[in-house]
């Protein structure tokens, strides 16, 4: 049989599985978090410094996301947010720089098929998802909030 | 006995900066080669390998009658436009990372069956098209997990011929699709280690050799993670190829992290081949070798449906020509 039955392949992936590197959890979680801190901390300072130069509050906070926004898609263009990625995982992915990534490579990367069919239609081939289903969570919460917390 | 009178060989910049950076004929220092896409890049340095193999052994294409080429991407694109600047009739492949064999294997049996007097026979991969191809588009920052490999980008072509001098192929073993199971597309050097293993013992059982019997054994490309269970499976049935065992994966690169369990693709078996062991071979520095390049059958929307990943393993025996003599 060159198909494995069931067991073959239970049996073959528990052989697999002690040859396998273990994923450095540890050091990836300490990337992580250096990383991601130092993103966090960096637009914390912008906040600081607009909120010190007497804007309101919530204009600040605007500012502070596009700020943030335009330094993760121009890191992106440079070249390099693709490094921080590979070096911090999540810690680079989750700040909203990381969501600026996801949206801008793939505009790049497609600029090749065209504005229409690549750019436009493909920008939002990583980032679909976290649209999709952070708007979703959104609704659950607010319509909970809504009807049942209130 | 078919010969393989001629090989020619293109890598890339990160290939060029590796171990066997000095072997090859010709070194892009830009992943774009000139061109305005990394697909018409990749369908450049094929075309190229092409011709250069061609201008060694010294052949017009009207000398040539089978081009059979392959490669990684989407309708083996970037070997039907190799085929289309050339005036040779044209089979493509597709074998992923095991193309390099299964072009020498079936070029071997077109010339030994009299179909053939000289067929080319080529194979590429590049890895930012594989990249976007398989995966994320490559501005993406993501961590690449330990067993992932790390697509090559390189070409390798090689002239199988009736006459001539050069290493010879004495022997060719067609492997059978083995999958167990296999579902993560970031982890084919386990995926492919049972193709591996079934095939090098079906050849040394036809053969009626022993590991000892070859001065290397090739693998083409499993990463450090494919080749040990490779060894493993092998260990099983009463073989121990560790002393000679050599994985083409593991030969392409200086290992830096990124890099992972090792290098990948169409162009890495090919390139090296291209490159290395024919040249050993012709030189005598090496008597008899099994290439073995493995490949993942596998398709990312396969993948994304739960899908195992096929794979299949092809070995083909060469031989020096003063092995031949002797």
């Amino acid at each position: 049989m060159t198909r494995a039955s069931v067991r073959e392949r239970e049996s073959y992936a528990r052989l697999a599985r002690r040859f396998q590197p273990k994923r450095p959890v540890f050091r990836n979680l300490i990337a992580a978090f250096a990383v991601g801190g130092a993103i966090c901390a960096s637009g914390q300072a912008i906040l600081d410094y607009l909120v010190a130069r007497d804007l309101p509050l919530n204009q600040a906070q605007s500012m502070t996301s596009s700020a943030m926004v335009a330094a993760g898609a121009l890191l992106t263009g440079l070249g390099i947010y693709d490094r921080i990625g590979a070096f911090a995982g999540m810690g680079a992915a989750l700040p909203i720089t990381g969501f600026a990534n996801s949206i801008v490579s793939p505009a790049i990367e497609f600029k090749r098929e065209g504005f229409v069919l690549g750019v436009s239609a493909r920008m939002f081939q990583v980032a679909g998802p976290v649209i999709v289903y952070g708007s979703l969570s959104a609704v659950i919460v607010s319509i909970l909030r809504v009807f049942v917390f209130r | 006995m078919p010969v393989v009178v001629a090989t020619g060989s293109v890598a890339g910049p990160r290939e060029g900066e590796g171990p066997l950076g000095k072997l090859f004929d010709l070194v892009y220092h830009d992943t774009l080669a000139g061109e305005r896409s990394w697909e018409k890049a990749e369908a450049r340095m094929l075309r190229q390998a092409g011709d250069i193999a061609m201008a060694k052994a010294g052949l017009e294409d009207a000398d040539v009658d089978f081009l059979l080429a392959g490669d990684l991407l989407n309708q083996i694109v970037s070997s039907s436009y190799m085929a289309r600047e050339r005036d040779i009739p044209y089979l493509g492949l597709y074998g992923a990372c095991s193309t390099m064999g299964e072009g020498l294997g079936l070029g071997g049996f077109l010339v030994e069956g009299g179909f053939a007097r000289n067929v080319l026979v080529a194979s590429s991969s590049h890895h930012d098209t594989a990249e976007r191809q398989y995966r994320y588009p490559t501005e993406f920052g993501y961590q690449r997990v330990p067993v992932s490999q790390w697509t090559v980008t390189a070409a390798g072509a090689a002239i199988v011929s009736g006459s001539g001098t050069g290493p010879r192929i004495e022997a060719v073993t067609v492997g059978r699709v083995q999958d167990y199971g296999v579902t993560d597309a970031n982890d084919m050097g386990t995926a492919m280690a049972p193709a591996f293993a079934d095939t090098v013992w079906r050849h040394l059982q036809d053969m009626s050799r022993k590991p000892e019997d070859y001065d290397l054994i090739f693998s083409g490309d499993l990463g450090k993670v494919g080749s040990a269970l490779g060894e493993y499976l092998l260990g099983q049935h009463g073989l121990d190829i560790g002393a000679v065992h050599r994985d083409t994966g593991l030969m392409m690169f200086e290992m830096k992290p990124e890099i992972c369990s090792g290098a990948s693709g169409c162009g890495c078996a090919a390139s090296v081949f291209a490159a290395k062991i024919w040249a050993d071979l012709a030189s005598g520095a090496v008597k008899r070798v099994l290439l073995v390049p493995t490949g993942a059958l596998h398709s990312p929307t396969a993948c994304q449906q739960g899908e195992s990943i096929p794979c299949v393993a092809h070995a083909v025996s060469l031989v020096s020509e003063a092995a031949v003599e002797r």
